[in-house]
C-alpha cells in the first residue's frame, strides 16, 4: 500500500484557491531591478521613540506572557485613542482584545460566531483574506461587487439582493484594499439601516483608518445604534508603520468580545509581549509621527494618481489607505497580461486587480508607498510600456 | 507673515527635497504648474524661501575635507544696538557659516569653516578675540557628523520590505 501525504489533509483546505499574488511575487523576487508598486505596507520604517520602548521592555526583562487579553495598559489606550480619534466608547477589562495582527483579529470574530453553513457577505474588490477566513471558520462567503463607476462604494440595496435566511454577518473595509475607497458618515449610516433591517452583524475592518487625507473619519462602530452591532478590527500595522511586529486589537460588545478571547486563550495565549510595550509607546507619543506620514502619503497619492490618469490609465482619487487602483481596460489587455507584461518589459510590480475579486477585472493595484523618486521613475517606466501597447 | 494652506505645502515639499521638478510639486499640492510657480516666486521675493543650497559631505572629496568649529563667545551688548552690532561684525567674515545669539552660559555661537585647524586657531586668536566686545571664546571641533539639517549622512536605508504582499 503507499502512503499517500494528500489523503490525510483537510478538504477545506485542499480546497482553498492559493493566493494569486503568489506566483507575481515569485516573479518579481526572480528580477533585478525592479520598482515593487505591489507591497501592501508602509515604506516608512517604525518611529524609533517606538522601537526604543520595545528595547527597553526587553532590556528590562518583559518577556513573559501577558493576560490573554493583552496589557491592561494597552488596553486603556486603545481604549481612549478609540474614544479620542473615532468617538466610540469601550471598556478595556472586557471589550478589547489585542490579538496577532488585525488579521488574527479578523479570524477570532468569524470563529466567533459562524455556525456550519452561515454566510457572510464580503464585499470585493476586497483582502484576499475574507473569503478564505470565513470557508475555514465553517461558513459561506457570499460576494458583492462594487463597481468602478461607483468608485467602488458599496451600495446599500446591493446587500438587500444577497440577503437570505442564513446571512448572518458582512464585512466592511473602509478605507479599503486595494481600492483606496473610504465611506463617509452618509454612506454607512445608509449601509446601517439595512444592517438593522436585516438583523446583521458587522466586521469592520478599520485597519488604514489612520490613513484618510480629505475628510475626517467615520468608523462604523460610531453609527448610531451599531457600536452594539460591530465587532471593531485594527491594528498597528498600517497608520503606525508596524506591519512586522504582528500587532492588532479588537473592540467589540463584551459578549463578542469574550468568546473571542476563549479561542484566542487557547490557540494563541497572547500577542507578543515586547511588541505590546512598542505599541503602548505608538498610542501615548506616536500622534506626530502619524500625522507626517499621512502627509507624505497624501502628497505622492497627488502625485500618482495625477500622473495615471494623465497616462489615460483612469483612476479616481482614492480616499484612503495608500493604494490607486486604476482601470487598465482601455488597454484591451486583463489584468494579469498587464501585470505580467509590464514587469517583464519594464520592471514595475504591480497586483492584478482580479486577485481581490471578480470585479478588480480590468484594474490594478498600485502602491503609492514607496520613495517619491520610485514613483516618478516607475511613471515614467508605465508610460512607456503604454505608448508601445 | 501668514501662509495659505497650499503655500505651505509647497515650503515644506521644497525644503525636504528643492530639486522637485514643478510639475512633480504642483502635483503633490494638487495645484496647476502655473500656481505653483506663482507660489514659489512669492515665497522667494518674500524671503520665506532665502536660498536653495546643497547638503554636501565634505569628507568624501580629497583636499576638501576641511574643518568644522563651533564657537561659545562670550561679549559685552552695547548700549542702543545690544549684541546686534558685535554679532554683524562676525558674520560678515565669509569663513564665519553662521551666528546665533543663545541663551544660558554663553552669549553668541559662531560656526566656522576652515581648511585645518591651524587655520581656524589663527581666526579665533587674531580676528574673533580681538574684537573689542568679546570677553573670552571656547572652541570645540567637530569631529565627525552623523546627521545635519536633519540629513543622516551615513544612510543605510534600503528598502527591507518584500517584493509583493497583500
Amino acid at each position: 500500500m503507499t502512503y499517500r501525504t494528500k489523503e490525510y489533509l483537510s478538504e477545506t483546505v485542499v480546497n482553498l484557491k492559493p493566493s494569486g499574488i503568489r506566483r507575481f511575487f515569485d516573479l518579481a523576487a526572480s528580477m533585478e531591478g525592479v520598482i515593487s508598486l505591489g507591497v501592501g505596507e508602509p515604506d516608512f520604517v517604525t518611529s524609533w521613540s517606538v522601537r526604543e520602548a520595545c528595547i527597553l521592555s526587553l532590556e528590562q526583562g518583559y518577556t513573559s506572557y501577558t493576560a490573554n487579553a493583552g496589557l491592561l495598559e494597552l488596553r486603556e489606550e486603545i481604549a481612549s485613542y478609540l474614544l479620542r480619534n473615532f468617538h466610540v466608547g469601550y471598556d478595556p477589562k472586557t471589550e478589547i482584545l489585542v490579538t496577532v495582527g488585525a488579521s488574527q483579529a479578523l479570524d477570532l470574530a468569524l470563529r466567533a460566531i459562524i455556525n456550519p453553513g452561515d454566510e457572510v457577505i464580503v464585499v470585493e474588490p476586497s483582502f484576499v483574506s475574507y473569503i478564505p477566513l470565513v470557508v475555514l471558520a465553517g461558513g459561506i462567503p457570499v460576494s458583492i461587487q462594487t463597481s468602478g463607476a461607483d468608485e467602488f462604494k458599496l451600495q446599500p440595496q446591493q446587500i438587500e439582493q444577497v440577503i437570505t435566511s442564513k446571512t448572518k454577518a458582512l464585512i466592511l473595509c473602509s478605507p479599503n484594499n486595494p481600492t483606496g475607497t473610504v465611506l463617509n458618515k452618509k454612506e454607512l449610516e445608509a449601509i446601517s439601516e439595512i444592517v438593522k433591517k436585516y438583523d446583521l452583524l458587522v466586521i469592520s475592518d478599520e485597519i488604514y483608518a489612520e490613513l484618510t487625507y480629505d475628510e475626517a473619519y467615520t468608523s462604523f462602530a460610531a453609527i448610531e445604534e451599531m457600536r452594539e452591532r460591530t465587532i471593531l478590527v485594527s491594528g498597528f500595522s498600517k497608520g503606525f508603520a508596524m506591519t512586522g511586529w504582528r500587532l492588532g486589537f479588537a473592540a467589540a460588545p463584551s459578549e463578542f468580545l469574550q468568546a473571542m478571547l476563549k479561542i484566542h486563550q487557547y490557540t494563541m495565549m497572547c500577542a507578543p509581549t515586547m511588541a505590546q510595550y512598542g505599541a503602548i509607546e505608538a498610542l501615548k507619543n506616536g500622534a506626530n509621527d502619524v500625522e507626517e506620514m499621512k502627509k507624505s502619503y497624501r502628497r505622492r497619492r497627488n502625485y500618482f494618481v495625477q500622473s495615471l490618469n494623465e497616462m489615460g490609465l483612469s483612476c479616481h482619487l482614492p480616499g484612503g489607505a495608500f493604494y490607486a487602483f486604476p482601470s487598465i481596460k482601455a488597454t484591451g489587455l486583463t489584468s494579469e497580461q498587464f501585470a505580467e507584461q509590464l514587469l517583464l518589459e519594464e520592471k514595475v510590480a504591480v497586483v492584478p486587480g482580479m486577485v481581490f475579486g471578480e470585479s478588480g477585472e480590468g484594474y490594478i493595484r498600485c502602491s503609492y508607498a514607496s520613495s517619491l523618486e520610485q514613483l516618478q521613475e516607475a511613471v515614467k517606466r508605465m508610460k512607456r510600456f503604454l505608448t508601445r501597447l | 507673515m501668514k501662509l495659505t494652506e497650499k503655500e505651505l505645502e509647497v515650503v515644506e515639499i521644497l525644503a525636504k527635497n528643492a530639486r522637485l521638478p514643478l510639475e512633480t510639486i504642483a502635483k503633490m499640492a494638487s495645484l496647476s504648474i502655473e500656481e505653483t510657480e506663482q507660489i514659489v516666486h512669492k515665497l522667494e521675493e518674500e524671503k520665506v524661501i532665502v536660498q536653495y543650497a546643497a547638503i554636501v559631505d565634505w569628507r568624501k572629496i580629497d583636499g576638501h575635507e576641511g574643518v568644522t568649529a563651533m564657537i561659545d563667545v562670550k561679549v559685552t551688548p552695547k548700549r542702543g544696538v545690544g549684541f546686534d552690532e558685535v554679532a554683524e561684525r562676525i558674520y560678515k567674515f565669509p569663513e564665519v557659516k553662521s551666528v546665533y545669539l543663545m541663551s544660558g552660559a554663553y552669549d553668541l555661537s559662531v560656526v566656522i569653516e576652515g581648511r585645518s585647524m591651524s587655520e581656524v586657531a589663527h581666526f579665533v586668536s587674531e580676528k574673533l578675540s580681538t574684537l573689542d566686545s568679546v570677553i573670552s571664546t571656547t572652541t570645540h571641533f567637530i569631529l565627525k557628523k552623523y546627521k545635519h539639517d536633519g540629513t543622516v549622512f551615513e544612510q543605510g536605508d534600503q528598502d527591507k520590505r518584500i517584493v509583493m504582499s497583500p
